[in-house]
């Protein structure tokens, strides 16, 4: 949801917190596919995370200014959600996967992902990942850095660009409101949520 | 304008297949370098070629473009397959990426340890029969047109095309009660660049052979 308070847009969040919720969308047959995320803007009943972020960015000027811009932004978007397709996943995992998987996102984050946007941000000297302006890509990228600190606090040491952009993002009126506390951001995944999570999708 | 465009991948299916279908149905001529060493992906590493270490990656525009969804996107926009505006992209964005979702599930069957498939395979079959192609129809069925979105081609038919073959050869009466989606088969199937690409001696790519997959693994150390 990082995507709509860069854009300062109020959104309302309706929780599931029960099976039976789960099950009542599905029955009330807005669910495409049967799953969430949903979210219902401009009179659509959108599902997918792609198909949601990508609306947003368009609607919200996130997504670069012509083709080429948005192959970028895409390049570099995809990436991150391959990092953070892990980080979503790992709270879930039995305690020898999770253990191997958290050195696996430290050692991706650390040798993959953030030399390669450190070398994007060297190569224009820009503030923002493309065009010269924010996009989607600087909002993931930070996300991102803020997950993996979670994992190992030091882990952009080595990379002042990067630890540039995360100042620069900071510094946004918007996203400092969303970094408060009582802010609609979720905190890291807990043993309850683990178990109330298990509950609603039966897994 | 640059050249062809130039795709970089392993001698079959895996990720850049839908590319190959795009491109294919939108009638550009390609090339395909094969990666089948080591020593081929360690040169494309070297050089820099390649963003995350990993291909796919198409040489398109002067670009180096590598992540699936991002060359997909590319495409489609260039070649007008993407719709007419931000709320149809998002239709399509919906759609194509429950594909994937699908095809992820289906091509990841030939990864399975062989006592783990019987079961795999039926779940699949369930979420196939169950949960996806019962969405797809309905849309079909909502507007009654010939296309999936906006009356006219977009990705998602040749998306779909592709995922209705595999159904099929995964096992061919899944489709059975599903007439609109056999229908747009039919269709689609019959478009000149499609026909053609369907035709043996095209750029397609054949089943996965699951010895082969096992080998090619081993080969380049994937977990």
């Amino acid at each position: 949801m990082a995507q709509r308070i860069y854009s300062n847009q109020k959104y309302e969040e309706e929780f599931i917190h029960t099976n039976e919720d789960l099950e009542k969308l599905r029955s009330d047959g807005i669910l495409m596919f049967q799953q969430v995320p949903l979210m219902e803007i401009d009179g659509m009943e959108l599902v997918q995370t792609r198909a949601i972020l990508n609306y947003l960015s368009s609607k919200y000027n996130l997504y670069g200014k012509d083709l080429k811009e948005r192959a970028l932004i895409d390049m570099y978007s995809e990436g991150l959600a391959d990092l953070n397709e892990i980080f979503i996943n790992y709270p879930f995992n039995p305690p020898g996967v999770k253990d191997t998987n958290i050195a696996l996102m430290k050692e991706k984050a650390k040798n993959r992902y953030f030399p390669a946007f450190e070398k994007v941000l060297k190569s224009h000297g820009q503030d923002y990942l493309v065009g010269n302006k924010l996009s989607k890509a600087d909002v993931h990228l930070v996300e991102v850095i803020y997950n993996m600190e979670e994992l190992e606090p030091n882990i952009i040491a080595s990379f002042p660009l990067l630890q540039a952009l995360k100042t620069q993002i900071n510094d946004m009126p918007t996203v400092k409101k969303f970094l408060q506390p009582g802010s609609q951001r979720q905190p890291p995944v807990d043993e309850k949520n683990i178990q109330k999570t298990r509950k609603i999708f039966k897994f | 304008m640059a050249g062809k465009p130039v795709l970089h991948y392993f001698n079959g299916r895996g990720r850049m297949e839908c590319i190959r279908w795009l491109l294919a149905a939108a009638g550009v001529e390609f090339e395909e370098k094969f990666v089948e060493t080591p020593e081929d992906m360690e040169k494309l590493i070297k050089d820099g070629s390649l963003m995350y270490q990993q291909v796919p990656m198409v040489e398109i525009d002067g670009m180096k473009l590598v992540q699936t969804r991002a060359i997909l996107n590319y495409i489609a926009t260039k070649y007008n397959l993407y719709g007419k505006d931000m709320k149809e992209r998002a239709l399509i964005d919906m759609y194509a990426e429950g594909i994937f979702d699908l095809s992820e599930m289906v091509m990841s069957l030939v990864l399975c340890p062989p006592d783990q498939r019987e079961a795999n395979i039926a779940l699949v079959k369930n979420k196939i029969k169950n949960r996806y192609l019962p969405a797809f129809e309905k849309v079909l069925k909502s507007h009654g047109q010939d296309y999936f979105v906006g009356n006219r081609l977009t990705r998602v038919d040749i998306h779909l095309l592709e995922l209705l073959l595999y159904i099929e050869e995964l096992d061919a009466s899944l489709l059975a009660s599903f007439p609109l989606l056999k229908a747009l088969k039919t269709r689609i199937s019959n478009l000149p660049n499609v026909k053609k690409f369907l035709q043996p001696g095209s750029q397609r790519k054949p089943p996965p052979d699951v010895e082969k997959i096992a080998e090619a693994r081993k080969l380049f150390n994937f977990s």
